[in-house]
């Protein structure tokens, strides 16, 4: 008995320590480019994950299936469960990085990103965070390895601003208006509020900001300050659950849906379909336009959905908001790999000469057009310095049915924000001693 | 060999001078981690598994004195760590030229001090009632840390980035030396928990836990004995606060330190053992070592079978199963659970 329980203990060991021994799944065989993703399909953020993560699969996976990979070169992927936390996406970031030939991280999570930047760029992987992230992250002269693109959220802060401004015939006509930004309390959240304060003195308008504890799904002392401040609109930078009890409370306390503009993560389906009616003519930004009609969104349900093999286990969301942004993610993150392999050759790459492949990724219209994504998005133009890569925003009011867009693709404030984010960032430059990059260093790229 | 195997390793040692027999283990254990581990393991070892191990296995040794020595039930523990990791990150900004090893030890401080605020409800309550006052602290800490801005430096986004770990003139680089920050600090506040329970302290703390009364007839002086408790246990904290925050994660905001990490280390120390020191240890590996097992088997074995959600459902469904487990074979913990394991496989030798 004894020795029977003694062995069965070691059995158990020596099980637990082949399964930290034996190498990952990903075999490494030659000429494969890899994408670790920290996804997160569990949780109360799982409806953006399972889109943006299923999107992006599915588009690397149409790339394989089409083309045969990029040049030849095959992606792969593997997914480490982070349900939006920190320490769990750290975890995973540690587990999937030894995998070979990583090309890029792309987390979507602001917590995560900021725990990854000290050590992606000391492992020299870029790390892609599209439409969110940390702001002065843009400034490619402080941070080489961290690319926020098509837009962060200093540019998503002054879209919305402008809008708001058209609505009311013109950015004077703001003087004097109050705004309540009602923000998710998180990383995310917080990440805009200096950047409000500092365009309502500019303007001219007040404005208020209130934090919503994570995960959000009780808002009624919110909404009932809201109510005693009357502000002329409520935006909603939202995220998860938090967006439809947002619309669905607003509805009970009487708050104007249409008074309503939410940020670029409260503008899913997703946000809107749960709140009901409550839903019906909220307007929200988005930097990709929903809907299946666009060609590349066609052929992944051709090659891919129509084979059983899309990654979306709901068919009903192919071509939501957030399953068009997964594909534009797709998009910036395989053309980056194209334009680094036009340098480099056309063999799997290191992570740094995937990041001179970011800093050169440049898409004017008539590419976008050529990869089947007109509308879906507008353009990109990343240089060195700046990571963000002017993203144009658009945007799109909820029916009931779908989003319809209702504004022409807007241009940020860049120049007005620019300033600021070199502020910022050349303090935390200061901070950590980092020395500041100049376009030299761009080509010195590590093998 | 015999003299070795003559006393049961379960019974607690209260004596004084404890001989020489008692560190042979605890020796082995450090000549490993110190010795044999940074030179086999691999960057994830370190960075996935044994940072939040050491950082959680200390926040268990400190909760343990206050709930299984001391008796007082504390669902305090994350915002106690929250305390120590921003507290470190302010003295380390904010007066120049103290050492990180000073920041530390003034975190430290910092919450004992909020911890001895926290704990005066334990003067008038007990048991569920005082769990539930505690979760005061957890509440305010959370909200002042998130409200006041200065806390984190105004950074924007409320998240604060970890500065170079240096200790007495040498800097901590890389995961094997972070590792190795993580440690010594862990092996030396452990060494000072486990002197302070075998002291007439640790005695003081036991004879309040198991009846207050006759505890306040023989002489102890209850009121100090449990706030004593308190601060000892939330500076622990505090500690393990800043090595969960600047030697694994490197960088830190407020909503880390939530709720359930509280609830996560009070299960840690209950699975692992009330009132022992290395019940911290057993617990930690087991809620945050096995479930990375898990999911590596996981993904190993159904790996194309499931997407990572539904694995990652399944390994909670398993860990629930069996902590259920443990906790049926073994009410009072891992520690004891292996101490008659040990026992049974001594047992077994000595007859054959």
């Amino acid at each position: 008995m004894t020795l029977f329980r003694s062995f069965r203990s070691t059995a158990l060991a020596a099980s637990l320590a082949l399964g930290f021994t034996l190498p990952n799944v990903a075999s490494a065989l030659a000429d494969e480019q890899h994408f670790p993703l920290q996804s997160y399909r569990v949780g109360p953020y799982a409806a953006g994950g399972t889109g943006f993560f299923g999107g992006f699969i599915d588009y690397l996976n149409l790339i394989n299936t089409r083309d045969g990979g990029v040049n030849g070169v095959k992606l792969t992927w593997s997914e480490g469960e982070t349900q939006y936390e920190v320490e769990r996406g750290v975890e995973a970031y540690e587990r999937l990085k030894s995998n070979p030939g990583v090309a890029a991280w792309n987390p979507l999570s602001v917590g995560i990103a900021y725990a990854m930047i000290d050590r992606i760029t000391q492992d020299k992987t870029p790390l892609i965070t599209i439409n969110h992230g940390r702001t002065d992250s843009t400034d490619g002269r402080v941070f080489p390895y961290v690319f926020p693109l098509l837009l962060n959220p200093y540019s998503e802060t002054s879209g919305i601003v402008n809008y708001i401004g058209s609505k009311e015939g013109g950015l004077e006509s703001l003087k004097g208006k109050k705004i309540v930004v009602l923000y998710h309390g998180s990383p995310y959240g917080k990440e805009t509020i200096p950047i409000y304060e500092l365009l309502a003195k500019k303007y001219g308008f007040e404005v208020q900001q209130i934090e919503v504890p994570h995960p959000g799904n009780e808002q009624q002392a919110q909404w009932l300050t809201i109510r005693r401040a009357k502000p002329d609109y409520v935006v909603l930078r939202g995220w998860g659950v938090m967006n439809p009890v947002a619309l669905k409370t607003a509805a009970k306390t009487g708050f104007p849906v249409d008074r309503i503009i939410g940020n670029v993560w409260s503008n899913s389906e997703e946000d809107v379909i749960p709140a009901g009616d409550a839903a019906k003519g909220y307007t929200a930004i988005t930097t990709q336009a929903s809907g299946a009609e666009y060609p590349v969104v066609k052929e992944i349900v051709k090659t891919l959905y129509d084979q059983g093999k899309g990654n979306l286990d709901d068919k009903k969301r192919i071509g939501s908001v957030y399953h068009n942004l997964g594909i534009v993610n797709g998009i910036l993150n395989v053309e980056a790999i194209r334009i680094a392999q036009q340098k480099f050759g056309k063999r799997t790459l290191t992570g740094d000469e995937v990041r001179w492949g970011f800093e050169h990724l440049q898409l004017d219209q008539a590419r976008v057009e050529a990869l089947g994504a007109k509308d879906l998005f507008h353009s990109i133009h990343v240089t060195w310095d700046n990571h963000e890569g002017n993203g144009y925003v658009t945007f799109q009011q909820w029916d009931g049915a779908k989003w319809k867009v209702v504004s022409d693709w807007i241009a940020p404030d860049w120049a007005l924000l620019r300033p600021i984010i070199e502020k910022s960032s050349e303090a935390y430059a200061k901070e950590k001693g980092i020395k500041i990059r100049t376009a030299a260093d761009v080509d010195t790229v590590t093998n | 060999m015999s003299v070795l195997l003559d006393t049961p390793a379960s019974a607690p040692n209260l004596s004084r001078t404890p001989s020489l027999k008692t560190w042979v283990w605890p020796l082995i254990v450090l000549v490993v981690a110190f010795g044999l581990v940074p030179a086999f393991g691999t960057s994830y070892l370190f960075e996935g598994i044994l940072l939040p191990f050491l950082a959680l296995s200390l926040a268990g040794v400190g909760l343990n004195l206050l709930t299984g020595y001391a008796g007082q039930v504390s669902l305090g523990s994350a915002a106690f760590m929250a305390v120590g990791a921003f507290a470190c990150f302010n003295f380390n900004l904010r007066v120049d030229g103290l050492p990180l090893f000073g920041s530390i030890i003034l975190a430290g401080l910092t919450a004992a001090a909020v911890g001895l605020v926290f704990g005066l409800p334990s003067l008038r309550l007990r048991g569920f009632y005082l769990a539930v006052s505690t979760l005061a602290a957890q509440f305010f800490v959370q909200w002042a840390l998130t409200k006041f801005s200065w806390f984190s430096n105004e950074s924007a986004s409320g998240v604060i980035d970890a500065p170079a770990l240096t200790l007495f003139g040498f800097t901590f680089e890389g995961a094997v030396g972070r590792y190795y920050f993580a440690l010594t600090i862990v092996t030396l506040l452990t060494f000072l928990a486990y002197r302070l329970v075998v002291s007439e302290v640790g005695r003081n703390f036991i004879a309040v836990r198991d009846n207050e009364t006759a505890a306040r007839i023989i002489g102890i002086p209850v009121l100090r004995t449990k706030l004593f408790a308190f601060a000892i246990s939330s500076f622990i904290i505090g500690v393990a606060g800043v090595l969960w925050a600047f030697a694994y994660l490197r960088t830190v905001e407020p909503a880390g330190f939530n709720l359930d990490r509280s609830f996560q280390i009070l299960f840690l120390i209950i699975i692992g053992g009330l009132a022992t020191i290395r019940g911290a240890f057993y617990g930690a590996a087991l809620i945050v070592v096995f479930p990375l097992i898990l999911s590596r088997l996981g993904a190993l074995v159904f790996g194309d079978l499931f997407d990572s959600g539904v694995l990652d459902m399944a390994q909670r469904i398993v860990l629930g199963a069996l902590i259920i487990l443990f906790l049926i074979l073994e009410p009072d913990g891992l520690a004891a659970l292996f101490a008659r394991i040990r026992e049974k496989i001594r047992g077994g030798f000595l007859r054959s």
